[in-house]
């Protein structure tokens, strides 16, 4: 089109942006039959992108308050016009969104995508998934229904149990010592502006970094085509892998869409501080593992009280995880098999431990 | 001084009777040396200290002396001393004017609790329990009977006897004694009767206080039964809107001639069960048809409040299930739901209505709900209608993205020239 | 395996394919943007927050009367005294939830289901009721009589 023709010439004689642009219409994507994997880190950033619409759609109506927070969600369910079909996609991508997350550092893991030299990829994408979980926490309580206030209630508890620092942590995330009005107003403080920004920067940081060391070839691949250079496969990044990518981000919002008309989300009823938890809290799914875990584990490991047990060892656990490309350096064998060994078992804990949580009574 | 410090046992006496001295001190506050012994004896004389511990009378200063006579200051059989005024064991005869003595003494009585009443032995007086007890029967009830003597608590008190939870039990345990209750004339099914009932229910299961026991039909000190005559007053108290209907309507004149009590010809008196819409039918429930014959004009009407009840009850039940099917679907009916409890109020409405026995009356409250009923369910087609606008829309935009999604498929297939 | 370059001069399969793909993306675009058009247009009942209700107008309710109005998901009263003060209460009796009204020839609040009966603050007065009716806060603004719930502490 020529429209376009002119465009580019104008930013081309203030920006130089051909040359500008040049580099990315060389950016090759390997093609294998692992290649498919590569799409979920787009599909994670395309959800984000939906979260931060829809987020901002619901801002035009929502009031954070206890007095109001319910009734402003029932109103956007019920009066706005499509304000069901926004509220439900943003809740339902927020779950899809963590879940191609977790997918996308799976599989980066078993495809050995942390390795040198993107160790800082690796420590960037971990960043990103623990402020995944935060968007989740926190946006989670906003509705101020009961099983979000008792699951607020029951997490910033565990929270409080971390030796040391761990009152003084759950002071701060509620904004006292009991879940009020207080924490919900604090909590959308974090979901609507902490959280957004930092998550925009780490985005950046991260894209940036992927651009800059172009995409990691499996391990399993990259012997063969260094042995035999014309048997390496790749595909333009623009169009053909957009494209694709395209069509998976088209998938995921066809997905989204039905699963707002069909399975929309509920408003629940209003939390009542000073009324007893109902049975059955239960923290969002992504969660769960954890949850079942700290319900298992005996009141007491040796002198030690459990449950300080179990945080301490997620926490460790979460830092080793994001410290993992220091530990297979040079691709040794030993540190590669431990970590393929350790990602089986993180991914077999983490859905055994959820279908448990969901299963048990 | 100089003999006191020199002489041990002059010092040694000094000390003991000091110590006796203080005890008497100490002990004369609370002097009530008849526990000493009785705390320790095998029932029936047995009193624990644990026991009149608990007693209002205890609590307020009074001691055994109080009733028995005695001295409670002094130690062992000393206390008991028949000059001191002892009486020994108060037999049953005695106890109404025992009691009396001080509870209808409204001088007395003010200075412990002044808006305690002080009339219960003159109504005791005008009870069924009094007039026979005037004759000298002494197996029916006094004070102590339904009271307790020596751990006696304040009505007020979950576990006194003549707590609201606890009277029917304490009535019980004569009135279901068919044995006891022999040569009275009475039946003594009332206990489990009232135990099946809906006034019962509301005191047990959803912990109602204010639900009727016997007292509150019967009276407590003046306890007789109303009477055919005035079980409609009785009822009237809670019923109001049942009673103004009644009153106005053909049967309270007819029961009235034939000698009926009101409310308890078709209700019962202690086994009142909830009343169901099958009282209005023609089965084994139904009450009408115990007086009228099939076919007459009151049957005739009966009939029509029923169908009347029994249309506005499905169609409350239709709404609900539509609101039902429409929230599982995830739309937002609230409101609907809401205007539900009011078709739901006019329903109650109704049946209060029946007392009027008239069908027109019934039938403006069943209008009433009837088009609240139907609003709702309007309500909720609207709902399911606006489901199935959105599932179309859903329809939309899939269409449009698998159109797109075909066509970016076959536009790579093209710029790539063939297959992937 | 490289891309190609596709020939300058479209051919009508081409042609199909580029339409199908323009109208898809076309037509999948409105869909999602006519909904988000819709939904920023501010709908004709604005919401007031949830603890508020405009429950009546100035002038409809005569002295010595009361109206039933929705507030949340119950029912509320909004009564005006014989000295003109109004008073809005909630309209669920403690008891067994039935709904009360204003008796305006004892000047208290009655439940007909059984005889209770509250005063005008609500306080339980006589009868069945445990507990007395929770009263809420009226604000008169302009010609509307809003009723809202106490704020929170």
């Amino acid at each position: 089109m020529r429209l376009l023709t002119h465009l580019r010439a104008w930013l081309d004689e203030r920006f130089h942006w051909a040359e500008l642009i040049g580099p990315l219409k060389e950016k090759t994507v390997p093609v294998h039959k692992l290649s498919h994997w590569y799409f979920l880190g787009g599909i994670t950033l395309f959800l984000f992108m939906i979260q931060v619409c829809t987020g901002i759609l619901l801002l035009l109506y929502y009031r954070p308050g206890a007095n109001e927070a319910f009734e402003s969600v029932q109103y956007i369910m019920t009066r706005v016009q499509f304000g069901w079909l926004i509220r439900s996609i943003h809740s339902w991508a927020a779950n899809l969104m963590i879940f191609t997350a977790f997918a996308h550092m799976f599989s980066v893991v078993f495809l050995r995508a942390y390795r040198k030299p993107r160790e800082l990829t690796w420590l960037s994408g971990m960043l990103l998934l623990f402020l995944a979980m935060g968007f989740g926490f926190s946006g989670y309580l906003l509705p101020w229904n009961t099983l979000a206030f008792f699951a607020t209630k029951v997490g910033t508890e565990i929270t409080g149990q971390v030796p040391l620092i761990g009152h003084s942590l759950m002071v701060f995330l509620r904004g006292g010592e009991d879940v009020t009005g207080a924490t919900l107003t604090r909590f959308f403080g974090f979901h609507v502006a902490v959280l957004p920004s930092l998550t925009t920067l780490l985005i950046l940081v991260h894209l940036a970094l992927v651009q800059y060391f172009g995409m990691s070839v499996p391990p399993g691949v990259e012997p063969r085509w260094k042995g035999s250079p014309s048997e390496a496969r790749e595909m333009k990044f623009f169009p053909n892998f957009l494209l694709r990518e395209l069509m998976a981000w088209y998938i995921a919002l066809g997905i989204l869409g039905a699963l707002a008309a069909i399975l929309p989300w509920e408003l629940g009823t209003k939390a009542d501080p000073f009324a007893p938890a109902p049975a059955g809290i239960r923290p969002e799914w992504y969660f769960m593992f954890m949850f079942q875990t700290l319900k298992k584990i005996p009141a007491k490991v040796w002198f030690v009280d459990g449950e300080v047990v179990g945080i301490l060892a997620f926490g460790l656990a979460g830092l080793l995880w994001t410290l993992l490309p220091f530990f297979d350096q040079a691709g040794r064998g030993r540190g590669r098999r431990f970590i393929m060994g350790a990602g089986v078992f993180a991914v077999t804990y983490i859905l055994a431990m959820t279908i448990y949580g969901y299963v048990a009574k | 001084m100089d003999t006191l410090r020199n002489n041990g046992l002059s010092r040694t006496l000094f000390l003991l009777l000091a110590i006796l001295a203080w005890a008497g001190v100490a002990d004369a506050q609370t002097q009530n040396s008849c526990l000493d012994c009785h705390g320790a004896l095998d029932p029936p004389l047995q009193v624990t200290e644990q026991q009149f511990a608990s007693d209002i009378h205890f609590q307020k200063g009074l001691t055994c002396a109080n009733c028995h006579g005695g001295d409670p200051t002094k130690a062992d059989m000393d206390a008991m001393s028949k000059a001191a005024g002892f009486r020994g064991k108060i037999e049953r005869k005695d106890a109404p004017e025992l009691c009396g003595r001080c509870h209808s003494d409204g001088t007395f009585m003010r200075k412990y609790n002044p808006s305690l009443r002080t009339d219960q032995l003159a109504q005791y007086k005008t009870s069924v329990h009094g007039q026979l007890f005037a004759k000298g029967d002494t197996k029916v009830a006094v004070c102590i009977d339904c009271h307790g003597v020596h751990d006696l608590r304040p009505a007020t008190d979950t576990r006194s006897k003549v707590n609201p939870l606890n009277v029917a039990q304490t009535c019980s345990r004569c009135h279901s004694n068919a044995e006891y209750m022999k040569g009275y004339g009475i039946p003594t099914d009332q206990f489990a009767k009232y135990g099946t009932s809906v006034h019962h229910d509301a005191m047990t299961v959803r912990g109602d206080l204010s639900a009727p026991t016997c007292t509150t039909c019967h009276g407590n000190h003046g306890a007789a039964p109303p009477g055919v005559s005035l079980v409609q007053n009785v009822c009237s108290t809670c019923h109001v809107f049942q009673d103004e209907m009644y009153e106005k309507s053909s049967h309270k004149a007819a029961f009235q001639a034939a000698g009926l009590p009101g409310c308890v010809v078709c209700h019962g008196n202690h086994g009142i069960s909830h009343p169901t819409d099958a009282k209005l039918g023609t089965g084994s429930e139904a009450v009408c048809m115990q007086c009228h014959s099939p076919g007459d004009a009151c049957d005739q009407a009966r009939a029509k409040m029923l169908a009347d009840l029994l249309r506005l009850d499905d169609a409350i039940k239709s709404a609900n299930q539509i609101l039902s099917v429409a929230e599982s679907s995830g739309m937002e009916v609230s409101e609907a739901r809401l205007g539900q409890d009011q078709a739901r109020d006019s329903l109650t409405k109704a049946r209060v209505t029946i007392h009027s026995f008239q069908t027109d009356l019934v039938e403006q409250d069943i209008q009433a709900g009837l088009k609240i009923a139907a609003k709702d369910l309007q309500a909720g087609k609207d709902a399911l209608r606006e489901r199935d606008y959105r599932r179309m829309g859903l329809g939309v935009s899939v269409a449009a993205i698998f159109i797109v999604l075909l066509g970016l498929r076959l536009y790579i297939r093209q710029i790539e020239g063939g297959s992937k | 395996m490289e891309s190609q370059v596709s020939l300058s001069s479209p051919t009508p399969r081409r042609r199909v394919v580029e339409y199908l793909l323009g109208g898809g993306l076309f037509a999948s675009i409105v869909s999602f943007i006519y909904p988000v058009l819709r939904y920023v247009i501010p709908p004709p009942v604005a919401d007031l927050g949830g603890d508020e209700v405009v429950a009546s107008k100035v002038g409809d309710l005569k002295p010595n009367a009361f109206k039933i109005f929705r507030f949340g998901t119950r029912p509320a009263l909004l009564v005006m005294t014989a000295e003109g003060e109004y008073r809005a209460l909630s309209a669920v009796c403690t008891h067994l939830s039935c709904t009360v009204q204003y008796r305006n020839d004892l000047h208290q609040i009655w439940c007909a289901c059984h005889n209770g009966l509250y005063d005008l603050n609500g306080r339980n007065v006589s009868g069945p009721p445990p507990r007395p009716l929770e009263a809420f806060q009226i604000h008169v603004r302009g010609d509307e009589i809003v009723v809202s719930r106490k704020r929170e502490g």
